[in-house]
């Protein structure tokens, strides 16, 4: 008894100490989370609830807002005749960009993990543009595909009849696509490069000598084995690809006409050329109906193609 | 012939092809690097040259001294400051206020600790663009147009460093601090002298990718720092771009020196840029 008696009594002394230790806890946590809080509250909070409220507002940025009750969306899906052309622009870049980059990325990380040698030094030349200004990657490139600049030059010399991109109609978008592949397609390449080298050298070894051809290694083994990361690489280009603006404001400015307009281009115009905060912002929220959609679609289809070990 | 001459002109055969493989990979990598060529052979060239039809790959005259015209008569160089000053300011607050931060959801008790750090996490999925306009009001309301505070502290009270530094803290041994903490040392002191210390490579990953990111951004301090002067180098790239007489080789010459830091902590930090990326890889929708 005596013994259960001194355990009892010195847990409670550990407990009695632990608890002075701890409860101080709370004020420390607070004094801890209070820069951050603050910060987050002041732009991070506030500015979601004030883009909820802006979007039901008429606000020029001068003079008083007016709440305008659904008025900025009922114009937006009804009357504008910009609106759709500009969500046809912005699906029409994101699944063609998606769809390119995935493959290319996925592409070049298999052809880098076959390599013996000097792997590093290809996932370093491709992730390159990925650490630099997006400004200046568009900027070197509108030098490229300038009239009479090099990329017309290569054409001409190849004699391939095409017009100039960037003052296509319908070429246009294909020029703002090919620079954001070039800027874009190094994150996933490395992504997936990283995830190729996960897969254990014993799975493939054990395909080959079962007779598993090369192909039918990549397709059953390798790819639902890097399904996972294939998936999160997707989605996450796919909420990337529905924000793109750099490229387009050096580039086309939306144009030729509205060919390239965009909704983060949009955003911008309709912010901060035309002063309609309170419209812009409804343009913001439909953006964000996007990539929530997008995104849960793709959630639902991982369903059918991603494999998860568990 | 023997099955040694046959293994021999088996293991040839697989060099030949191991050599065309890399040099074919070369090769797609040399054309993947044309853009970084081009933007360099046309900013030491006169832009009569630039500007010239047909093109021509390489300058007739080369003009190196076109990077120090650039840095400071159109003025990079003041724009490349701004650009440090800016990228810097929002590394070190971002790190300073994730460190206090992490450390309290990793090892401080406090009621509503998980809900706070869940709403935390949902902030990550609003994407920056829309709260472009709100932040753009606030930073008026606030007379900070045109400012380094108006521009540096809408972005750097990002959640993310919070989460990731929590993460790590939470992998270091409980014990080390505990004996501390028996010593009577405050908790600021504990994060300072031990949990810190042991943190550089997660703190380090964080200040990487937040410094990238500033000194990429161009949206925001497009719209902040109306000012000329102001510009940050993305910003004053596109200054004269709308010019007239359009400066090419100074333009190219400017995107050269705003690619410089990005390019070199790219080449130097790739380990690390691989583990952290590989690390992504690994929980990739898990």
């Amino acid at each position: 008894m005596a013994v259960v008696e001194r355990i009892a009594a010195t847990r409670a002394v550990t407990r009695k100490r632990k608890n002075r230790l701890d409860r101080g806890e709370g004020r420390t946590a607070f004094f801890f989370l209070l820069p951050s809080l603050i910060g987050v509250t002041l732009f991070l909070v506030v500015p979601i609830i004030a883009s909820v409220v802006l979007s039901f507002t008429n606000w020029k940025l001068l003079g008083q807002p007016q709440f305008v009750g659904f008025a900025n969306y009922i114009k937006l899906f009804t009357a504008d005749p910009q609106f759709w052309p500009v969500v046809r622009n912005t699906l029409f870049f994101t699944f063609e960009y998606l769809v390119l980059n995935i493959i290319i990325s996925l592409g070049l990380a298999v052809w880098i993990s076959s390599l013996k040698m000097g792997q590093r030094w290809f996932r370093v030349i491709f992730f390159l543009p990925t650490f630099t200004p997006g400004i200046a990657v568009a900027i070197v490139w509108m030098l490229i595909f300038a009239p009479g600049g090099f990329f017309d030059f290569v054409t001409g010399s190849l004699a391939i009849h095409l017009p100039n991109l960037l003052t296509d109609q319908k070429l246009a978008m294909q020029a703002v696509i090919i620079v954001s592949l070039w800027a874009g397609v190094g994150y996933n390449t490395v992504l997936f490069n990283a995830a190729l080298d996960m897969v254990p050298a014993s799975y493939m070894e054990a395909a080959r000598i079962d007779g598993a051809s090369a192909w039918d290694r990549f397709w059953k083994i390798r790819l639902p084995l890097i399904s996972p990361t294939l998936f999160f690489g997707t989605v996450m280009t796919a909420i990337t690809s529905l924000q793109v603006f750099d490229q387009i404001y050096v580039m086309t400015r939306g144009g030729p006409g509205s060919a390239t307009a965009t909704l983060g281009y949009s955003i911008f115009q309709k912010g901060f050329q035309n002063f309609q905060m309170g419209y812009a912002s409804s343009i913001a929220w439909v953006m964000f109906a996007m990539i929530m959609a997008l995104t849960a679609f793709q959630f639902w289809l991982q369903r059918k193609w991603v494999h998860y070990d568990n | 012939m023997t099955t040694k001459t046959k293994a021999k002109a088996n293991a040839r055969r697989t060099l030949a092809l191991d050599i065309l493989n890399h040099g074919a990979l070369a090769l797609v990598a040399l054309l993947f690097l044309f853009p970084f060529f081009w933007m360099v052979s046309n900013a030491v060239r006169s832009n009569a040259e630039v500007l010239a039809i047909p093109v021509r790959i390489l300058p007739a005259v080369f003009e190196w001294d076109n990077f120090a015209k650039a840095w400071t008569t159109l003025p990079f160089g003041r724009f490349f400051l701004n650009s440090v000053i800016i990228s810097v300011s929002v590394t070190v607050i971002t790190v300073l206020v994730s460190c206090l931060s992490g450390y309290a959801f990793a090892r401080l008790k406090f009621p509503g600790r998980d809900k706070l750090l869940m709403a935390y996490l949902a902030t990550l999925m609003v994407p920056g663009i829309m709260l472009i306009i709100p932040l753009f009001l606030i930073v008026n309301k606030l007379g900070m147009i045109n400012t380094f505070q108006g521009v540096i502290l809408p972005v750097a009270f990002g959640t993310f460093g919070s989460f990731l530094l929590r993460q790590f803290f939470l992998s270091i041994p409980l014990e080390l601090e505990e004996a501390a903490r028996i010593d009577g040392a405050s908790r600021l002191r504990i994060l300072i002298s031990i949990i810190i210390p042991l943190s550089m490579p997660a703190i380090g990953l964080l200040s990487l990718f937040t410094f990238i990111a500033q000194w990429n951004n161009f949206l925001w301090p497009l719209i902040v720092m109306t000012g000329a002067d102001n510009a940050t180098l993305p910003v004053g790239l596109t200054l004269f771009q709308t010019q007239q007489t359009t400066a090419w080789n100074y333009i190219m010459a400017g995107a050269t020196l705003s690619m410089i830091p990005g390019v070199i902590l790219a080449v130097v930090l790739q380990k690390l840029i691989y583990n952290s990326i590989s690390l992504n890889a690994g929980m990739g929708g898990r």
